[in-house]
């Protein structure tokens, strides 16, 4: 009993948002037709996550025999789905209102992925590993699908579930092979057994399907298919959802299992993952310029983003680690930034969504439209803010990594991807529009995304908070 | 396993099975004369002594009865449900042992067909697995009222396998075992000396919730649903005639026997017979009349069954559900969650 | 020929008959049907692994429970026979048989090249772990951890499915 009670203090974060979700269950199952008090509910309790696993990130350990870790890494990526979570949450409260899928289930489900994504994290055993994955997209499964009387949700959503059982898959297929060939799912057997199975054929078929399935999960090509779909289809905060937090989660699944378990040599998979970085680059870029829908254009940048940030892993160094940790930090409030952009000037039925919609945005919003300029000066790495230092440390990890040539094409498409982004601050600065934009944004709203554009600011400014952090890690 | 071995499992099989069939068709009988009873009416009376030998004259008739399998059916499914329904009655009893074991032949014979370590899980794998006989049947009729029962027989049954499993959690943390065999073995001991420990005792929630589970399963009043007459004509079985509505027939009645045994061996003391080793009977005199024992309880289980169904009216189907998911079930955990406390308080 | 080879043969060979009639069939519920013979004939593999748990729960759960909803649901829909789709060879399904038959080779090259090291470990190992005692008191202890988050991600499924396909949201 009273090792338990340790493990659970240990993993603070994770028990307090799992608990946040059980109470919001009991709340909603009480009490009918105030979404509100969930929702508030729900923030809280993440930020009090965040705060916990923020005060908890010097303690390192495991936990629950072994099963997961504590500290380090694990509190790292907590603090930052916890803040991402109750940021979309924040965000999508008049959003939702507006398009009429004001539910409280939203922020249960949204919960329940964060408790998901801390996991996957969290996990130093492959079951923990699938399980997080698996608690994650199941959540978002559904919140794709949230406003069912549309479409395009429906669609996205059952795209998104379709494909994504498919990718679950391949990678509890990968697992099962790796437990074939170690005899463990334990991350520190597989770990010190690592250099007398690394060649191992079967060992390394289930390190490659476990690289589909994670791939699949970041929205790397090829696997990327589903994103564009689902992201356009899906309430735009929970595309915010989609390709920040659980992007980071699975990326957090490539860094605990490829960097730390395989100790950073990548199963020999390196150039495998340096080939799906090189091609989520350039063609997440390439594509996302013919785009005149945002939510889609975003979704192809999200998948170039992806690739960037896979440069990094497949660098398999020091510097690689840290540049994803700060580059995932740096994309999801940047991100959640330009969503909720997004999501201010859509309308409540699926209309101002093309980029045309956005000229002279900055008469008639300036203050949004200002916000939006930075999030795109930022997607597409311009200094001071905080996505140039991104692309600068996962750029920095490939040269050293021996891998010039793979930062040589990430500068060549960063170069690409500014003619879209900055596309649109010409048309909200230079252009003059008719269309009327969207309601008021609420003070919620606008305090999030504010907050998010100093976020982005202040880590362009100051990286070293996360450096420092990512140097203790494990 | 020697040829013995074998001869004695093949005996005791057809034993088991033969006490099944025949115990069907006394349960036939029985059924239709406290129903006349019930109803202030005589009842078969003709064939041989007090109409004791009516089921015979009933199986004579539907054997020579024309079996007729409706045009557009499928014939492959049609035939095999009820072969399914039959099947899964007959197997369900290979677990129940309906004696303490005896020496005989100079070696140990458990009075039990199958003596599989995981007996409880055999019994929820084959019950959730009868489904299919009455599912297959409505739905190869192709007819509608057919398909109705069908339809409305998997969702209670899959409603009630739930609180049936959970009801049994009890009686498997009390026991610690999965085995029917040493689950009665429990059961022979007495509380404070007097009352026999029984689960009836020890679990009667989990008691309430199994039977009540059982009598959804068995799809006996006041859960026939899937046959209920005045709105589905016959339910599943519309469209069978000849021995393959017998097979359903004696397959509704081979299960209620069935699951008047295993009501027996779980919470009734199984071949149980209190305060009878004061009386110094010798070994097989003493099996002998434990199996009695057994036969008695089982047999006042299955008249209650049919006490039950003469006098209680039929759920309406959202009354059944809501009975099933939002008392059953509950009420189910919540005895599964108060067993383990007390086990743990008294650990 | 031991007996337990000739129950993986019959077996297997029922296995792989049913998981070939499956997919052959037109009628839904025949296909349906044949899923659930295939699920027997694997627990019976697994019988012949030792593994009695989890051998009777592939019947309580996938047999009896699962299917039981799939022929329920294919029965409520009143599905047809399924008619043949435009059956036209384009690049698409050249390129996909050559990439499974790709991938039917790896594996083949992967079995015949390290199969070797995996069995010897089973008979002896086997017998004590697939008990209902060994996984129970495994999932108690050790693997307490994920039977809880299996718990939760059940209940995050449940409120997500009932929010999907609830008829009428209050």
């Amino acid at each position: 009993m009273n090792t338990y009670l340790t493990d659970i203090l240990q993993s603070g974060a994770l028990m307090i948002t799992t608990i946040t979700g059980i109470v919001l269950l009991l709340v909603e199952a009480n009490r009918r037709g105030r979404p509100a008090t969930s929702f508030a509910l729900a923030i809280v309790g993440l930020l009090a996550a965040g705060m916990t696993a923020l005060i908890q990130m010097p303690a390192h350990g495991t936990g629950f025999s072994g099963m997961v870790q504590t500290g380090g890494f694990a509190s790292f990526f907590a603090a930052l789905f916890a803040v991402a979570g109750a940021m979309t949450i924040a965000l999508s409260r008049s959003y939702l209102a507006r398009i009429g899928w004001f539910r409280g289930e939203y922020a249960i489900l949204t919960v329940f992925a964060v408790v998901g994504m801390m996991l996957i994290a969290a996990s130093n055993d492959l079951i923990i590993l699938f399980l997080g994955v698996e608690l994650m997209s199941v959540c978002l499964y559904v919140l794709a699908g949230l406003a069912r009387v549309r479409d395009r949700s429906n669609e996205a959503a059952l795209k998104y579930f379709l494909l994504g059982a498919f990718a679950t898959g391949f990678l509890l297929y990968g697992i099962a092979l790796i437990y074939g060939a170690v005899g463990s799912t334990n991350f520190e057997a597989i770990s010190a057994a690592f250099p007398a199975i690394s060649a191992h054929i079967m060992f390394l078929a289930g390190a490659g399907l476990v690289v589909v399935g994670l791939s699949f999960k970041v929205s790397a090509v090829p696997f990327h298919m589903w994103a564009p779909d689902v992201y356009e289809g899906a309430p735009t905060t929970v595309s915010a959802l989609m390709s920040t937090a659980a992007k980071a989660a699975a990326f957090s699944g490539f860094l605990v299992l490829f960097v730390r378990t395989f100790h950073f040599v990548g199963a020999g998979l390196n150039t495998v993952l340096a080939v799906i970085a090189a091609a989520s680059m350039i063609l997440g870029n390439v594509v996302a310029i013919a785009q005149t829908n945002i939510k889609r254009m975003l979704a192809y940048s999200s998948i170039a983003h992806a690739g960037y940030m896979l440069a990094g892993v497949a660098a398999a160094n020091a510097i690689g680690l840290m540049g994803v940790a700060f580059y995932l930090v740096a994309y999801a409030f940047m991100n959640i930034g330009a969503f909720a952009v997004v999501s201010m000037v859509e309308d409540d039925h699926e209309q101002h969504l093309t980029l045309d919609d956005y000229a002279g945005l900055s008469k008639q919003r300036p203050l949004v439209a200002a916000l939006m300029a930075v999030f795109m000066f930022a997607l597409a790495g311009v200094p001071p803010f905080a996505g140039f230092f991104g692309k600068y440390y996962v750029f920095l990890a490939a040269v050293e990594g021996k891998m010039t040539w793979l930062a040589i094409v990430g500068v060549l498409t960063s170069l690409i991807s500014a003619y879209y982004y900055l596309r649109i601050v010409v048309l909200m600065y230079f252009r003059d529009g008719a269309a009327d934009v969207a309601a008021k944004p609420s003070v919620l709203t606008m305090v999030t995304v504010v907050l998010a554009a100093l976020l982005v600011l202040q880590l362009g400014i100051t990286p070293s908070v996360v450096v420092q952090a990512a140097q203790r890690f494990f | 396993m020697d040829h013995i071995d074998i001869l004695i499992t093949l005996a005791k099989i057809v034993a088991a099975f033969a006490f099944l069939i025949l115990g069907a068709a006394m349960t036939v009988l029985l059924e239709r004369r406290v129903s006349a009873f019930i109803q202030n009416r005589i009842g078969p009376n003709r064939v041989g002594p007090g109409g004791l030998i009516q089921p015979f004259a009933d199986v004579a008739k539907l054997v020579m009865k024309e079996d007729i399998v409706p045009r557009s059916a499928n014939r492959f499914i049609h035939d095999m449900a009820p072969m399914i329904s039959i099947g899964v009655a007959l197997s369900t009893f290979a677990i129940v042992p309906f004696g303490n074991g005896i020496d005989i032949f100079g070696r140990h014979v458990k009075l039990m067909i199958a003596d599989v370590n995981i007996g409880m899980l055999y019994l929820l794998a084959l019950t959730s697995v009868g489904v299919y006989g009455i599912t297959l049947a409505g739905w190869s009729s192709n007819n509608k009222y057919s398909l109705l029962g069908g339809l409305r027989s998997s969702a209670q049954l899959i409603s009630y396998e739930l609180s049936m499993g959970l009801s049994l959690i009890g009686v498997l943390m009390i026991a610690g075992t999965l085995r029917l065999d040493e689950i009665v073995l429990r059961q022979t001991q007495y509380i404070g000396g007097i009352l026999p420990k029984w689960n009836i005792f020890l679990q009667p929630l989990g008691f309430i919730t199994f039977v009540i589970a059982s009598f959804a399963e068995t799809n006996r009043l006041p859960f026939d649903l899937p046959e209920a007459e005045p709105e589905l004509v016959g339910g599943y079985h519309t469209e069978y005639s000849g021995m393959k509505f017998g097979l359903f027939f004696l397959a509704e009645y081979a299960n209620m026997i069935t699951s008047s045994a295993i009501i027996t061996t779980l919470f009734l003391g199984g071949w149980d017979v209190p305060y009878i080793e004061g009386l110094g009977l010798a070994p097989l005199t003493l099996a002998l009349v434990q199996v009695g024992g057994f036969l008695v309880k089982v047999a006042l289980v299955v008249l209650f069954y049919i006490i039950v169904r003469w006098t209680i009216p039929r759920f309406r189907y959202d009354q059944l559900m809501n009975l099933g998911w939002k008392v059953m079930l509950p009420l189910a955990i919540a005895n599964a969650l108060g067993t383990g406390l007390v086990l743990l308080l008294i650990a | 020929m031991t007996l337990e080879s000739i129950l993986f043969i019959v077996f297997a060979a029922v296995g792989l008959a049913s998981a070939l009639l499956l997919v052959t069939r037109r009628n839904p519920i025949i296909s349906a049907l044949y899923l659930i013979l295939n699920f027997f004939a694997l627990a019976g593999l697994y019988l012949t692994l030792h593994a009695q748990f989890i051998a009777v729960i592939q019947i309580l759960v996938y047999a009896g429970a699962i299917m039981v909803l799939f022929v329920f649901v294919i029965m409520l829909l009143n599905l047809r026979d399924e008619r043949s789709l435009r059956e036209g060879l384009s690049w698409k399904k050249v390129f996909a048989a050559g990439v499974s038959f790709g991938l039917l080779m790896e594996v083949i090259y992967i079995l015949m090249t390290s199969a070797s090291g995996m069995t010897e470990l089973l008979p002896a190992k086997a017998t004590e772990i697939g008990t209902v005692e060994a996984i129970g008191s495994r999932l108690f202890t050790r693997f307490l951890f994920p039977f809880e988050v299996t718990s939760v991600l059940l209940t995050a499924a449940i409120v997500g499915a009932i929010l999907l396909a609830k008829k009428k949201l209050d």
